[in-house]
């Protein structure tokens, strides 16, 4: 029996939907079997807390008196520097910048303590952050020098706006180097030292909806600990990448580009993040309801740890140099018990990405449809799938030639 | 019976050039490891130690310690994990020589066991949301 999104929010209006999470889905269908449990649920909740870089906010802080043009100058906040290249009052705070003073790799590994992922947990936390900007002026913008203290409540516009978040799978970090080396994917040891990933896996949203069946262009999503809105695919995505025979691909494939308003979120699901040797970034909290309308779409619902495989890849080597080696593949399953075989050896695993924080939000957002707070929204438009033939392309560099 | 315990020694200027250590052994029969040491003649020192040895004679050895004007604490007290920054991730798993994280298999909480710990500090700076704090 299909439904349709208006019924199933028909149902949430009246506080009588059914809602499980992708994790409770799972023993849901061992008991009572795909076509009954298709029929009884009406959502499946999902959920990722990881650090994401490519996560940012936009700011209007308000025009001052005598005008100041931002756009064009330089604008720090807490003196990390935001992108100032639009209007007037408009900056974009990303998660990596970093203050021009830090002393970043220099003092190898640097420490990267401060940078613009912990600007946004600062502001969406409520504290005053210190901006600090230079102009060059001009007739109808006069002013040069703006020191001041913002706060989120203040300020017109605070917009978180991620261009790529909920990275469908991904990689799998060793070291085959006799060095320890730090990457984005943590602290690897020498000599298949330990191995690091960054997925939930089984409660991971675009895992648990392979070919963007449901999620797709204006979905209502759980985002920072508010509500956001999938606003586009997002950047490298990826939907030719290699899959399994049930779909899910063995290999990071598609991203979501994510946005809402920062002013609801909350510090807990947007924290500002350290990364030992590598940079700044943001840990940021998603959670996308998936509306059960047919069988199918709950059938790829109850995709397991044990049905989702990662490449494994050395991040001494293959990685930094682009080559397409790949160690092996390894299931989540494997990789939460702790140990991996790579190469014949047992290799501890550790994850960047928390598991227990991905439960609270699915059981949160199920929370919130259940109390009938969140209603799920029809795509305006799908992401583009696997026919429309879209693949990740390297850079072709071309020298340049004077 | 042996006891065995991790403590964090502050020495005042003008204890720093006295033989504290050696005089434990001898006087007091107790084994030791030094874990880490920052000492520094005219300023004050630092030293992390394991001590071994009977109760009676390790509570003796403390006492002659404190009796000498060495400030003591613990070291389980020192390395602390500020719960509120603490995403559970497991980054840490990783980085811990000697185990004290670990990853509960029912609520993948990281759990963290700060009797196995050494004070090393590589997860002070290793933790991405830099929720292990060393404080002395």
């Amino acid at each position: 029996m299909a439904k349709t999104i208006e019924e199933i929010n028909q149902k949430i209006k009246k506080g009588e939907a059914v809602v499980v999470t992708a994790e409770e889905i799972i023993d849901l269908v061992k008991e009572r079997g795909e076509k009954k449990a298709a029929e009884d649920v009406d959502v499946v909740t999902t959920g990722t807390f990881s650090p994401m870089c490519s996560s940012g906010a936009y700011l209007n802080i308000g025009h001052t008196s005598p005008r100041i043009k931002l756009g064009g100058g330089r604008t720090y906040l807490n003196d990390v520097p935001a992108y100032t290249g639009v209007a007037a009052m408009d900056i974009y705070i990303g998660a990596t910048a970093l203050p021009d003073d830090d002393p970043r790799n220099r003092i190898y590994p640097g420490e990267f303590n401060y940078g613009g992922g912990h600007v946004i947990e600062e502001l969406v936390a409520g504290k005053d952050v210190r901006l600090v900007a230079t102009s060059y002026g001009t007739d109808c913008y006069p002013r040069r020098r703006l020191e001041t203290w913002i706060n989120i409540k203040d300020i017109n516009q605070a917009v978180l706006f991620n261009m790529r978040n909920a990275y469908q799978n991904y990689n799998v970090a060793v070291n085959l180097s006799d060095k320890l080396i730090h990457t984005y994917l943590g602290i690897l040891k020498p000599n298949l030292g330990n191995a690091n990933y960054s997925s939930a896996g089984q409660l991971s949203p675009l895992l648990n909806d392979p070919y963007y069946k449901t999620i797709g262009i204006g979905t209502r999503i759980f985002l920072g600990g508010g509500e956001g809105f999938v606003a586009w695919q997002g950047t490298q995505h990826n939907p030719s990448a290699l899959r399994s025979e049930n779909g899910v691909p063995r290999r990071s494939a598609g991203t979501l580009s994510v946005i809402g308003d920062l002013k609801q979120m909350d510090p807990r699901w947007l924290v500002g993040t350290s990364i030992l040797g590598y940079g700044t970034t943001l840990t940021v909290g998603i959670g996308v309801p998936i509306p059960i309308l047919s069988e199918e779409i709950l059938h790829y619902t109850t995709v397991t740890d044990n049905d989702i495989f990662a490449p494994v890849i050395d991040y001494s080597e293959a990685f930094p140099q682009m080559k397409p080696d790949v160690l092996c593949e390894v299931s989540y399953g494997e990789l939460k018990s702790g140990k991996i075989t790579v190469k014949g050896r047992k290799v501890p695993t550790a994850s960047m990405s928390s598991y227990s924080r991905a439960v609270e939000i699915a059981t949160t957002l199920k929370e919130w449809i259940l109390a009938g707070k969140f209603l799920l929204t029809k795509p305006v438009s799908p992401l583009p799938g696997v026919e429309s033939g879209i693949i990740l392309k390297p850079l072709k560099e071309r020298p340049i030639e004077e | 019976m042996k006891i065995s315990r991790r403590i964090v020694l502050h020495f005042p200027w003008r204890l720093v050039d006295r033989p504290l250590v050696y005089r434990l052994i001898k006087d007091y029969d107790l084994e030791f490891n030094i874990l880490k040491a920052s000492v520094t003649p005219g300023e004050e020192g630092l030293m992390v130690l394991e001590l071994k040895g009977k109760q009676e004679d390790y509570d003796k050895g403390i006492e002659y310690l404190t009796k000498t004007g060495v400030r003591i604490q613990s070291l389980s007290q020192n390395v602390l994990r500020n719960e509120e920054r603490c995403t559970h991730c497991g980054a840490c798993l990783a980085i811990c020589p000697t185990d004290a994280f670990e990853l509960d298999p029912k609520t993948r909480l990281t759990t963290f066991d700060n009797t196995k710990c050494l004070a090393c500090g590589l997860c002070i700076k290793g933790c991405p949301p830099r929720a292990m704090e060393l404080h002395f």
